[in-house]
């Protein structure tokens, strides 16, 4: 059976700054100290339970991704239960533990105007003319990359080895719904003049079909398994191979089909139609293919377009709404999401104008096709990856992508309570809602734990193992009738 | 948030002033395209002064 499908975003953002010397380690603990100072008292992270090296398929590597977590880096937990850290030279928000995609959206623009309030808070730290400028982007246009992972949980009774090769086909082809677009190619070897335009920023950065790294040799599918909850029962699937999206859609497509595949791999209903002959060299060739007319070669020997691939995934997904339901990934945005999938599949294959206002690649190759048109330009013209960069510059009278006409679907106030309160349906509720209340009293905060300073000695640790405990069905009146943390560790016999 | 922004940050440019922001709905193909013409109409003013210098400038390691 499958289980709820626990999940949340980690995205890193592209930071430069200008009129000032820095380099991106400083300007990220800037920004993020810059919001804390004026948001918060600071509470550290807790890394005790921290295991990136850990391996699904069976092992654990000690050195391996032993920078990864740099201690001495920022790091912080916010009230609405996200962390708000430096990762390598990144700044970077985790957003909470959210049941559906919907409230993932919800948390990934509140991480955006989170962004957007630091970028403001650093300048009056930097000289006069300086600034920090940000991008949801993944892709320098020079061979570096920087991710927007996602994160499902997963039952760890299902097989990996079914999960690696049932998932991969949707990574290599829900790019078409849901690819950021890019100027340009960053293969070795490759540039605008070969690939003036592709779907995804990702892609050309996938080397291999399955395993640990992050920052070399990307793997298709991530092996890493640290849960972060009990790893008995659970699985945490990290995936490495998505792009940050501007639109709101986006982001909820694909968190939303993501979460069903899984559902469906879990209850084993999709079947091994769909696998294919060779994943890294399909997930460029759909993305440097937007007339979406080239085929992949299928593991039993035909060929099918990624769009037809996402057709078979999303009649699979119809048939599995009838025989399961959607409750796993909230029956109400389960259906919302099936029908935003048709929309955009059936758009991309007649009128693609009638999708640009939901898939970014559409709404940036618009930009860009038409800037070059009007002023004749060269698919190499410096001026056409500047309005790339620019698609996701964060600034708010420079950010392109709030000037295409994207829809939204979550209303500004919802962003705006989403900065600082957590979701209820998820244990980010007491984390959220315990950092919020007693901030002098939690010496460290993880996914799974807090950590208490009650003044007497020793520290309490308080466990959370289970995503979906700690809600706010559990423990609201909980934390609201306790006057200390001491009081609430005794009424929870902690 | 709009009022810091306004405090904080230098006098914004003449760029900066100039632009509405997008509709919050759902539009039509057509209303797209007529939004697409006349963001293309603006869009030098909005665009980085140096475009080259900027794209030039732009490196990000060390990520994942």
């Amino acid at each position: 059976m499958a289980i709820p499908k626990v999940c949340g975003i980690e995205t890193e953002y592209g930071i430069m700054v200008r009129g000032a010397d820095s380099n991106p380690v400083t300007a990220s603990s800037l920004l993020i100290n810059a919001y804390l100072a004026i948001n918060y008292r600071k509470v550290g992270w807790d890394f005790e339970d921290e295991h990136p090296g850990n391996d699904a398929r069976g092992f654990a590597v000690d050195d391996l991704l032993a920078p990864d977590i740099e201690t001495n880096l920022v790091n912080s937990v916010l009230t609405n239960g996200a962390r708000y850290y430096v990762d390598h030279a990144h700044p970077e928000i985790s957003t909470p533990e959210c049941l559906t995609a919907l409230e993932v959206v919800r948390y990934d623009r509140a991480a955006e105007e989170i962004i957007r309030e630091s970028m403001v808070a650093a300048a009056s730290h930097l000289p006069d003319g300086a600034e920090i400028l940000c991008h949801k982007n993944n892709s320098d246009g020079k061979g570096n990359s920087y991710g927007c992972h996602e994160n499902y949980l997963l039952a760890r009774s299902v097989p990996f080895g079914r999960i690696v090769s049932q998932v991969t086909p949707h990574f290599v082809t829900r790019q078409i719904v849901i690819g950021a677009g890019k100027v340009g190619c960053e293969l070795p070897g490759m540039s605008a003049d070969d690939v003036p335009y592709q779907i995804s920023q990702r892609a050309d950065f996938f080397e291999e079909e399955v395993g640990l790294e992050t920052t070399l040799k990307r793997p298709i599918v991530n092996t890493r398994d640290e849960p972060h909850c009990d790893a008995s029962k659970y699985r945490r699937l990290h995936v490495i191979v998505g792009d940050s999206n501007m639109s709101e859609v986006a982001t909820y497509l694909k968190v939303g089909t993501t979460a069903i595949v899984l559902a469906m791999i879990e209850d084993d209903a999709l079947g091994d139609d769909w696998l294919l002959a060779n994943p890294v060299a399909a997930i460029r060739q759909v993305s440097h293919d937007p007339t979406l007319q080239r085929t992949v070669l299928l593991r039993n020997g035909r060929r099918a377009t990624a769009a037809e691939v996402q057709w078979g995934m999303l009649e699979r997904a119809r048939k599995y709404e009838r025989s399961h339901g959607l409750t796993v990934v909230g029956e109400t945005v389960g259906a919302d999401v099936l029908t935003r999938w048709e929309a955009v599949l059936t758009g991309l294959e007649s009128d693609r104008s009638t999708v640009a206002d939901v898939v970014d690649w559409v709404a940036k190759q618009r930009l860009i096709e038409g800037y070059a048109d009007r002023h004749d330009l060269k698919v190499t013209d410096a001026r056409l990856k500047a309005l790339d960069l620019q698609y996701h510059d964060l600034r708010p009278g420079k950010c392109l992508a709030q000037r295409v006409g994207l829809q939204t679907i979550i209303d500004s106030v919802d962003v705006g309570t989403a900065k600082t309160e957590p979701p209820n349906t998820t244990r980010a509720y007491f984390r959220g809602r315990c950092l919020a209340k007693w901030p002098a009293d939690i010496v460290a905060a993880n996914w799974d734990s807090l950590v208490f300073d009650i003044g007497r000695d020793p520290l309490r640790r308080v466990p959370m193992m289970e995503p979906l405990r700690g809600t706010a069905e559990h423990v609201a009146r909980l934390i609201d009738e306790s006057n200390t943390p001491a009081e609430l560790l005794a009424r929870l016999g902690a | 948030m709009a009022e810091r922004t306004q405090k904080q940050k230098p006098a914004p440019s003449r760029t900066e002033e100039t632009v509405e922001e997008a509709p919050a709905t759902a539009a039509s193909g057509d209303k797209l395209k007529a939004e697409l013409d006349d963001l293309l109409d603006e869009i030098d003013g909005v665009l980085e002064t140096n475009a080259e210098d900027f794209v030039k400038s732009y490196v990000q390691k060390g990520g994942q």
